[in-house]
């Protein structure tokens, strides 16, 4: 059963198409970039995958649980992390992730937030209001928020925005140490071209709502002849990938 | 307890306790809240000893006022408290995360519920206490019907949030100033400081299916004639049943029509 697998997937609002036709899966325990430019359907993707976006047409399954009408199957072992939704901003790191603990029903709650807080390098961080963390903090704390529950399956939106390079990099050797220990499935959106070439096992190409390519990010690089997966993002934006995509 | 109930409970108390740790964490808020329904009080309170002195109307010297002023604060801060538990989601741009989380809309509309009776205690109480205090006014005089009155405005209170949830869910933070004004609307034809039968007939038929006039009426029966008026509340319950339904399913076709919309994650951006 794969992990993720949408089919025949579109959303419309009213005459503006945000996803059309969209299928892909994701197998167990991979972790696959979502790519394309601004407005290309990555957030729409990513919320109907959370059951918050009803489809227009097709089907969104995750973990074999249908999304539409069945969420509350999946959504425990689920999680995600997004730096344009925030954790309430007027209280404490600690008290938010006792909140959030809460509604995950995460046994031995505060031995978590304490062991969480020390992977990703926040403990100095928990008794202070989330809205005076910097952008970078926020950042941390809501990947902690979204590791909570040690999901099986993750959506990460940014995962790095914000960060300086050495936390970004912490912050992508501990998404990779995550999905290496527990066999996670993470669906990454990112403009950080570099990290996604050094995270993903698989990437997924859209443009205007569309998939218009995928692969591995070194096929990728090959089949677009390019020098780095920067270049190939870059091509793509710029509408000419579809040469490539025949010439493949 | 089945796993499910328990963990249903357990999701409930972590929506309660994150409101209760915004209450904690800012006393300006803890003294706004009270700070109305006491204020209120005394203008009322002082209101009805002017009227008792100057007045051989019995309505005036009884408590009418005061009682009516108390009372009303119970549905409206029932009523706030609910849309402001959701306009907090709003406002710290979290509703996204609480609805990709196990919580089920029923649990999230326990937990508005339970928050409303939370706020409504640290409002009115004070109020409630320092009428006794200052004018000897004690809203326990009431008896047991109280509990009833009090019970009808809560509910009231609740529907009528989970309707201005469902008009700000559907337009957006641009409404918000629902969340305060609405409940004013209804509050001339509510009858709380006179009875219903001064409006005007047209007005009168409205007032009639608002369980708000029905329960100031009873408050009244008891105040000036002594007896409890069963038809009026009986009116008041069998109204708040069909309005409490009406306003859940309302709030839950809004929930689904904001995913439909794909509203949840950007609603309050």
């Amino acid at each position: 059963m794969p992990a993720v697998e949408i089919h025949n997937f579109s959303k419309r609002y009213g005459a503006v198409t945000a996803v059309e036709d969209l299928s892909f899966s994701i197998p167990q325990g991979q972790l696959v970039g979502l790519l394309g430019p601004n407005g290309a359907g990555k957030t729409t993707t990513m919320s109907a995958l959370l059951g918050v976006l009803l489809p227009t047409a097709g089907t969104v399954q995750v973990l074999g649980v249908d999304m539409v009408h069945d969420r509350f199957r999946a959504l425990p072992v689920m999680n995600f992390s997004s730096p344009y939704v925030e954790l309430p901003y007027r209280l404490t790191v600690k008290q938010n992730l006792i909140v959030y603990g809460g509604l995950y029903n995460i046994p031995n709650l505060r031995a978590r937030i304490t062991e969480i807080a020390q992977e990703l390098n926040f403990t100095h961080l928990l008794e202070r209001k989330a809205g005076k963390l910097s952008a970078g903090q926020k950042t941390r704390v809501a990947l902690a928020k979204a590791m909570l529950n040690k999901p099986k399956v993750l959506l990460l939106d940014e995962p790095t925005a914000s960060l300086d390079p050495d936390s970004a990099d912490q912050m992508r050797t501990f998404i990779s140490n995550y999905r290496a220990q527990t066999g996670a499935t993470i669906l990454l959106a990112s403009h950080n071209m570099a990290e996604v070439e050094q995270l993903c096992d698989h990437i997924l190409m859209m443009k205007a709502g569309r998939l218009v390519d995928q692969g591995t990010p070194a096929e990728l690089v090959a089949r677009y002849g390019e020098e780095n997966l920067e270049k190939v993002f870059l091509s793509i934006a710029r509408e000419n990938q579809g040469e490539h995509q025949n010439a493949a | 307890m089945p796993r499910s109930v328990n963990h249903s409970l357990q999701r409930i108390g972590a929506v309660l306790l994150r409101y209760l740790f915004l209450l904690r964490s800012s006393w300006p808020r803890l003294i706004e809240l009270a700070f109305w329904p006491t204020l209120e009080m005394i203008i009322w309170g002082f209101t009805s000893r002017y009227f008792s002195q100057h007045t051989d109307n019995i309505a005036y010297t009884a408590g009418v006022l005061i009682a009516g002023a108390l009372l009303w604060d119970f549905l409206i801060r029932s009523q706030i408290g609910v849309s402001m538990s959701f306009l907090e989601e709003l406002w710290s741009r979290n509703l996204g995360h609480l609805f990709i989380s196990p919580l089920r809309p029923w649990e999230w509309i326990v937990a508005l519920i339970a928050s409303s009776i939370m706020r409504v205690l640290v409002a009115v109480v004070p109020a409630v206490l320092l009428a006794i205090v200052f004018y000897h006014y004690n809203l326990f005089s009431l008896g047991l019907p109280l509990v009833g009155f009090i019970g009808c405005l809560f509910v009231m209170g609740w529907w009528f949030g989970f309707l201005v949830i469902s008009v700000i869910l559907r337009f957006g933070t641009g409404a918000e100033v629902l969340a305060w004004m609405l409940i004013y609307a209804i509050a001339p034809i509510s009858a709380v400081f006179y009875p219903v039968a001064i409006l005007p007939h047209w007005l009168q038929a409205i007032a009639f299916i608002l369980p708000s006039s029905h329960i100031f009426e009873g408050m009244r029966a008891i105040i000036i004639h002594g007896y409890f008026d069963a038809a009026q509340m009986a009116w008041a319950v069998g109204l708040n049943i069909v309005y409490l339904f009406i306003g859940v399913a309302v709030l839950w076709f809004s929930l689904q029509n904001a995913r439909y919309r794909g509203a949840i994650l950007v609603v309050g951006e």
